[in-house]
Formats: structure tokens, sequence, C-alpha cells
């Protein structure tokens, strides 16, 4: 459904590295690279909510922050409205996408600026691109914003320590939408949040794209809730994407054998289902991103592992229509 | 006669900003070998709860009401008393492994102090069994890794070296205050696999607190749901999660999105937990709650029994519910 | 088992219609707090009463600073004790001048010395610190050196040497404390501000497109000026006890200016002429104002940080 749609995003062959200074190493000494994103490419169309699941270290936050270039990409594109590389736009066109890409984060309180009322911090995007607008009708924005996410407006004076987690996540997002941007970056935005609460955000995100329109990207630990909000979703291991697929063909018929230890790890809550469910246990822990294994990443875990792949890095290849994996013996 | 009979227990925090319920009237009892598990948002009182059964209240708090174990009186005991029961017969496991383990010593020492202080063994017999249990929980090459410190290890295998370390005593009760929230969902899955392996093989009755409803599926017996400090509801997991009785486990049981389904949309529990500092006169859950009737608002419905040994805490009947 | 949309609807409804309350910043909730504290209460207040005592003091003393009164000093221990009646009320020190009033004066002095030393501490200290922490890398590592470097001097072997070169003054005193004092300072606010910069409301300013220079003023300013306040609040003592702590060894300020480091360094000599009071009245005044400075900045910590509580 995804074709005949505008294309706003494309990602090429994206990678992000980290220094790693050895401790009690000379200033001028070499840093090792740590390689928290590995190639990975995708696109996005309008309208559309990309699901990017993994476990921590994936690499999943640092693929979001290097969208937005808060963190310098190593190589790769990233290709904005089909015309302009995020990477190398100077700083004008830079600010210029920046006010059509925004972020919603994890941790509700830390994201809002404590000494700030919350009418500010909403207002924070619109004075900062476009300072010409007079007090009203930045006033009104904000009221109208406030309204939309589900708040009331006569609390613009009130400060952020004052409202519950689910509430100031919902000025995030009223932060984050003032500008009608095109794409909405949610780094893990309901994890911190009461499971009641949860399912109130989830809720808005999904009316508020309905209504406006815009892309999601949707970065999550929690399967059962990117399944919920998501067209398709993208698992990344060790920075690696290791399977892109439309949401429900994920969980009908996942692919890759780390997807389905996933999905099988994840508890359902019903007793008659849970109790009886086969959970795939994975051996062993996540390896050092510092020192990945050769070939495919997660062979040191793969209960399917053969010779072939510590050789060879298996490429992210069709497996039923519109679902990609990237594995030697996928199924 | 069960092995640990909470009655009334009431948590309170004197603080600058006012004095803070944090638990209100908690009532409940375990059997040995039983898992219970306990729900709750942040804030419910489910921690401050089982803190109080350990004596871990920060020193603003102040528990009353009472606690038996094995039938003695555990609640406000003098602190050389609790440390004998808290190694011995009650221990307890944290969300962050760290908070149990001193990142200075190596494991080695750690579970061999326990053994040597509270079971009087000698310091190579202490070892032997401190490798035996680590070998229990599956820590691989236990006796090598055994003399690593606890930076050394993942944070999952982290929570295994705290579980070995909490079952070395031998308690008949075992406390897990969210043992996987802070890790991925397949370290989770073996985590839970590995407690319930263990409860079998030493007949270990669990108090499992967690705001997961599928974690509780997957592992209890029993659930008690909490809400601004009280029960709400108790009783048996397959009978909750088939037929809640009370408004806050339904919304909680449609609010939450499921792996096995596709996604319609969630139903939501409107409004936001409950203020600590102010809570209502009656019903905590009241001002959320679409069934509620007038008395709920002034006056606290009381937990009361029903079928199956089941109780809940709602003015409204069972049926009116549906 | 069925939820009835409708009804959480009009639930939703109902909650969303209730009262406005206005806003509460933190630091409305801080100086609640602080008004709570009885200790800092009464220190703010003792504090108070100091100041206010040596603005007018003065006003109800016959005698100045400076004046001799030349019968009181023929006879001092016996002449010299305070006493309404001749107008000491303080008593007179050993030179017969009256000690009330050389009291105002070194209150005056001394209270100064810790203000401006604060004073530059927190503008400089609060700037060097959040513009070497918020650029980071190699600024940082540059600014930061120069820091340590200034900071193993040993001060104090500088300072008396400087008194030494240049001849006692309290500008002398001024440029010394003021040169030093902004060091520990901007290594604290450097250190907050490092820890601010990965917040995430940091994290979205940047993301949203805002200046450094904004984000410096707008977002990391404010949050770390609790810490400044604090700060400053246990500089100030620490301001008034180096500067009574040169005077004492006799080059301080000059005569007949005084502070209270150097009376108290007078009445220590004249202890054993039975002149006590020359001790006592501006060590009390030393003492007290000592602790209600710490005892102010306890305070501020706890109201501004009450996580620690």
């Amino acid at each position: 459904m995804s074709e005949h749609r505008k294309q706003i995003l494309s990602v090429e062959n994206l990678s992000v590295e980290f220094d790693i200074f050895a401790k009690g190493a000379m200033p001028w000494t070499k840093p090792d690279k740590l390689k928290a994103v590995d190639g990975v490419s995708f696109e996005l169309s309008e309208a559309e909510t990309l699901g990017v699941v993994g476990e921590s270290g994936c690499g999943k936050s640092t693929l979001a922050r290097a969208i937005i270039r808060l963190l310098p990409a190593a190589t790769g594109k990233i290709v904005w409205m089909g015309e302009q590389d995020v990477l190398t736009a100077n700083a004008r066109s830079l600010h210029k996408i920046r006010s059509n890409m925004q972020m919603i984060y994890q941790d509700p309180l830390a994201s809002l600026n404590p000494r700030m009322t919350i009418g500010q911090i909403i207002a924070e995007p619109l004075t900062t691109h476009y300072p010409e607008t007079t007090k009203a009708e930045v006033k009104a924005k904000v009221n109208e914003m406030i309204e939309k996410v589900g708040l009331l407006s006569n609390q613009v004076n009130r400060y952020p320590h004052e409202f519950s987690g689910g509430q100031c996540q919902r000025i995030g997002i009223a932060r984050a939408l003032i500008l009608k941007p095109k794409l909405i970056i949610c780094d893990e935005p309901v994890s911190a949040l009461d499971v009641s609460v949860q399912a109130q955000v989830i809720n808005l995100l999904m009316e508020l794209q309905k209504e406006m329109g815009m892309s999601l990207i949707f970065i999550a630990h929690d399967l059962s809730v990117v399944r919920h909000i998501s067209t398709r979703i993208m698992v990344l291991y060790l920075g690696n994407v290791v399977e892109v697929s439309v949401a429900n063909n994920l969980y009908v018929n996942p692919g890759h054998p780390y997807t389905q230890a996933l999905i099988s790890a994840v508890p359902i809550p019903d007793p008659a289902v849970e109790k009886n469910k086969k959970v795939i246990l994975l051996e062993g822990d996540l390896p050092s991103p510092m020192n990945p294994p050769s070939g495919c990443v997660f062979r040191t875990r793969c209960p399917k592992a053969q010779q072939l792949c510590a050789i060879q890095k298996p490429a992210l290849l069709e497996y039923t229509s519109d679902h990609f994996v990237a594995c030697h013996f996928a199924g | 006669m069960s092995l640990l009979e909470v009655k009334d227990l009431s948590v309170r925090f004197d603080t600058l900003d006012g004095r803070v319920n944090a638990v209100n009237g908690v009532s409940f009892n375990l059997d040995a070998g039983e898992t219970l598990g306990i729900v709750g948002e942040s804030g419910s009182g489910k921690t401050q709860s089982v803190f109080a059964l350990m004596g871990l209240l920060a020193r603003n708090g102040h528990a009353s009401g009472s606690i038996k174990y094995d039938g003695a009186e555990i609640l406000n005991l003098s602190e050389a008393e609790l440390n004998k029961i808290r190694a011995e017969k009650i221990s307890m496991i944290f969300q962050d492994p760290m908070t149990s383990l001193n990142p200075y010593m190596r494991v080695s020492k750690q579970l061999t102090e326990v053994l040597i202080h509270h079971k009087g063994l000698s310091r190579k017999d202490a070892l032997a069994e401190s490798i035996h249990m680590l070998d229990a929980v599956r820590i691989p090459q236990a006796a090598k890794r055994v003399h690593l410190y606890p930076h050394e290890f993942s944070g999952g295998m982290r929570q295994r070296i705290v579980i070995a370390m909490s079952l070395l005593c031998r308690p008949k009760l075992l406390i897990a205050d969210e043992p996987t929230t802070a890790l991925d969902v397949t370290v989770q899955a073996q985590i839970m696999a590995l407690l319930s392996d263990l409860q079998k093989e030493f007949g270990t009755a669990i108090i499992l607190i967690t705001h997961d409803l599928g974690v509780i599926a997957g592992s209890s017996d029993n659930m008690l749901v909490m809400y601004g400090g009280r029960v709400m509801e108790y009783g048996n997991i397959e009978d909750i999660f088939a037929h809640p009785a009370h408004p806050y486990t339904m919304g909680l049981l449609h609010a939450i999105p499921r792996i096995d389904h596709q996604g319609t949309e969630l139903v939501t529990i409107p409004g936001n937990p409950p203020n600590m500092l102010r809570l209502p006169k009656g019903c905590p859950f009241e001002p959320r709650c679409c069934y509620a009737v007038k008395d709920c608002k002034s006056i606290m419905p009381e937990l009361t029994a029903q079928q199956n040994n089941r109780s809940r805490a709602c003015h409204s009947s069972v049926e009116s519910l549906l | 088992m069925y939820i009835d949309n409708k009804k959480v609807q009009d639930l939703a409804d109902r909650l969303s219609s209730s009262a406005e309350i206005q806003g509460r910043s933190l630091w409305q909730d801080a100086r609640h707090r602080f008004l709570k504290n009885k200790a800092a209460m009464i220190s703010l207040i003792t504090l108070t009463i100091i100041v206010i005592f040596s603005i007018t003091g003065s006003a109800i003393s016959p005698w100045n600073f400076e004046e001799i009164d030349w019968d009181a000093m023929s006879d001092v221990p016996t002449l010299g004790v305070p006493s309404i009646q001749s107008g000491h009320y303080f008593g007179t020190d050993a030179l017969g001048r009256d000690l009330y009033s050389r009291v105002i004066q070194g209150t005056q002095i001394s209270l100064m010395v810790g203000l401006i030393g604060s004073f530059i501490a927190v503008i400089v200290g609060t700037l060097y610190g959040a513009t070497a922490g918020y650029l980071g890398g190699r600024i940082d590592g540059v600014m930061m050196r120069t820091v340590d470097i200034l900071m193993a001097i040993p001060f104090m072997f500088v300072l008396i040497l400087l008194m030494v070169m240049f001849g006692r003054s309290i500008y002398m005193i001024f440029i010394g404390i003021g040169l030093l004092s902004w060091l520990d300072m901007s290594r604290i606010i450097r250190g907050q501000t490092l820890s601010l910069k990965n917040k995430e409301f940091i994290e979205a300013a940047v993301a949203t497109g805002v200046k450094p220079l904004t984000i410096i003023t707008r977002h990391i300013v404010p949050n770390v000026l609790g810490i400044v306040v604090v700060y400053a609040t246990l500089l100030i003592p620490g301001m008034i006890m180096t500067e009574s702590f040169i005077s004492f060894l006799g080059l301080g300020v000059q005569e007949p200016q005084t502070s209270w480091g150097a009376l108290i360094n007078e009445g220590a000599k004249t202890i054993q002429h039975g002149t006590l009071w020359q001790l006592l009245f501006p060590l009390s005044f030393f003492i007290v104002t000592l602790l209600s400075f710490f005892f102010i900045g306890d305070g501020l910590r706890d109201a501004l940080d009450p996580k620690d509580r």
C-alpha cells in the first residue's frame, strides 16, 4: 500500500560509529570503533508508521538520533523528501528540515525543562522557527495544541512537575506537533508510562496521525505495542537489520530465528495461553558491539547457525511479499 | 496454616509536603510453595507493602497492622531479629541487581559470606555450596566465574547471581520486586523460566511484584490487584483473567495491546493515577471509574469475599459490570 | 465482558472539566520548603538583623570608629568596660577607640568581602563553567586545565606576597579573593552542565534547532541556578574566614579601618589585661554570622534539591 504514497524519507546504508578510548590511553592513540548502527537502509512513506524493535544495545535509539542528525553518521545517506541529504545539508537547510522532523522521548519528565511552564515548552519550536509570530498567535497555537493532545488550555502556566507521566508525554507530543511536522520519531514513548496510561498515549498518537497525516518512526522494545501501532516493522540486532516486514506478516510468519525467539518470549496477558506457550530460549548474551561476530551477527546465539553463517554475512532478501529477512536459513 | 498472613497492613510516610498513605489496609494470605502476583501501577503501594514486610521502609515510613510468618508476628521487629529473618526465611530480589551486589567485592566472597554468617559453614564448604547454587541458576562455568566481580557479568547474569544469593539459605519465601523490568524480553523469558524451575526444586513461595500482566499470567497462581494503596481484587489467576470482577482490572486487561492479536483500538482508562498526597475519601479509583455510583465518592468499599476464594472491593455488583 | 466506549467518553469529559490551578514553579516550591525549615529561617532573621545593625547601628553611638576616647585610654581595663553611660556599649579597644563602632565597621568590611567574593564567583564561575561544559571537547580541555593550573598556585602565599609588595589594602584582598573564588564554582557548574547536557530536554532543544547560546541561557543556566545559590551561600563564610585569617596575621585591612579578623586579633592580644570584651564582641558576631550562613546554605540545599531528603 506504500507504493502510491509519497516517499518522505529514504535511508541508505547508514552506519554510525562511536570512538571508544581505551582506559589510560594517551590522547593521541587511535580510538577503537564501536559500530552502533551498521548499514541500515529503509524507506518511509507519507502517513506510514515504521516500528523499530530490538533489545537494548541494538542501536535503535542511535538510529533515531542519526536520522535527525543529533549524532554524526559514519557512512550512508538520509534523503529527505526525495531531494536533500540530511547528512550533508548546511546549517540553514538542516534547520529547515528539523522543523519538519520532530522527536518524542522516552522519559516524559526529563524531556521537559523543569524551569519552564508548559506553555513556553510547547511554544519553543514555534518561536525558534518563526520568531516573527506575534504573542497572540503563539498563544492561540499553543492552546490549540494543548487541547488537541487532551489537556486543558487553562493549564499553560503550570510546570512539568505538576503533571503525571502520561500528561507530561502529552505535553511532549504537543511540542512535537506544533510545527505540523511531516515526520515524528518516537523513541520508546510509552515504555516509562503506567499500563493504564500507555493505551491513552498510543491511541492519541494514532488519532493524531489519522488527523494530521504525519509519518511515524516508532521505536520500542515492546513488541505488542509496536504491532498495535505500526504498518511496517523493522527488527534490529546489534546494529543490523535482520528482518523488515508489513506488520502482520512479521508476527504471523516471522522468518528470522531472532525474530522468532523475540516474539515467543513476549509474555501474553492470558494465563491459558501463556502457561502453555512454547518459548524459544536464546542461549548466552548479546555479544559486545566492539567486537561483533564474523558473518551473521546473530550466529553466536542462533539455534540454526552453521558454518556458512560465520563466513558470509546474509543479505536482506525477500522472504514473502513485502517481507525481507537477512538469514541464510530463513523460515 | 498459611506461610504468610498479612492483615490490615498500612504504611504511611511523613514528608515535608504532608502525610502520604502509601498502603491502606492490605490483607492477603500466602501458602507454602504458592506464587502470588501483585500488580499495580507506580504508586499503587505494591512495593511499599513488601518493604514493610521486610522491614525496609525509609526512615520516615511507619507500618501498622499485622504480618505473620509461620504464625509469628514479624512486623516492626528489631533490626537484629529482622536480619535473621531476612536472610534465612524471606529473601528479596530487586529490579536492579546491583542493589544487592557490592561492586567492589568478588561474587565468591559475597555468596560465601552469607553462608558462613548464617549457616556456620566453613569457607571451603561455603564456596562449594555457592558454586553449586550458581550452577543451579545456570551460570556457565560457575566454578571459574565465581571469582569475578559483579561488573564482569551482563545484566541477566547479575540477576541470576542475585537469585542464587537469595536462595542460598533456602528461604521459604522469595519476594521478587520487578525482577525482569530492567531486562530485555528474551532475557526476561530466561529468568522467568529459571524462577519457576527453582521454585519446583526448592519449594519456595514467591511474591512476584510487577506491572506486566503478561509476566504474571505466565507464572502466578493467585494475583492481587492494587490501586492507590488498596487491594482492588484478589483471586485465582485464571479466574481473574477470564472474569475480572473489578472495573480497574477490567480496564487494565483491555488497555494492553496483545502480541497475538491484530490491533483494534485500545480501550483506555481515562484520567491519571491518583495523587497519593490527596487520596479521595472513598474508592481511590472512583475518579477514573465509569461504573462509579453515588457511594463510591464518600465510602471506601470493603474487600469482600466472593466464590472460589476470590475477593473484590467495589460497590457495584459483579452483574452490573458485565 | 464489554466496556462501553460511550461511558468511557463521558467519564473522560467529566474529568477534563476539573478546576484550574495556577502553576507553581520549582522556585515557589523551594521557597515553601525553605520557609518551613526552622533553623534556616532563624538564621535568615539573625543575618538580616546583623546586616541592618551594620548599616544603621552607628546612628545611636556617640563615638565614631576612629575617634580616641583619651579618658578611657588612660585606663582601659576599668574605664573602657562596656557601659551605657560612657557611650561605649561594647567597651573600648586597647587604644580607647569605641568597640561598638569598630565592630560595626568590621562587620561592614567583612560582609562586603564575603559578598563581593561570591558575586565574582557566581558570575565568572557560572558562565565559565557552563560554557566549558556545554561546548565540551578541546575547548573544555583548555578551559579546565587553566583552572587546574590556577588552583595549583598556593593562594595564601601569593596573597601574602602581594600584600607585602604592594602594601596592605582592602582592595588587594578583594582582588586576591576574587581571582581565586570562581575556580571551584566553575568546576562545580561544569560538572552540572555535563550531566544536564545529556538530559532529553536539551536534546529536544537541539533537535528543534535552538541556538547554542539560547540553550545555555534558557535551558542550562536556570537549571544550575539552584546549585549556584547554595554554593554561593556556603562560599561567603569561606571568604569571610580567609579575610579574617589574613587580617589576623596582621596583613589585611589598613588602620584605622578594621574587620572581624583584625578585631579578633587585637582582642586576643590584650586578653591578659583582663579586657575579655575586646575579644568576645567581634568573635560572637563572627561565629553567629558564619553559623547563619551555613544553616541558610543547608536549608537552601534541602529546599532546592528535595531528592536528598
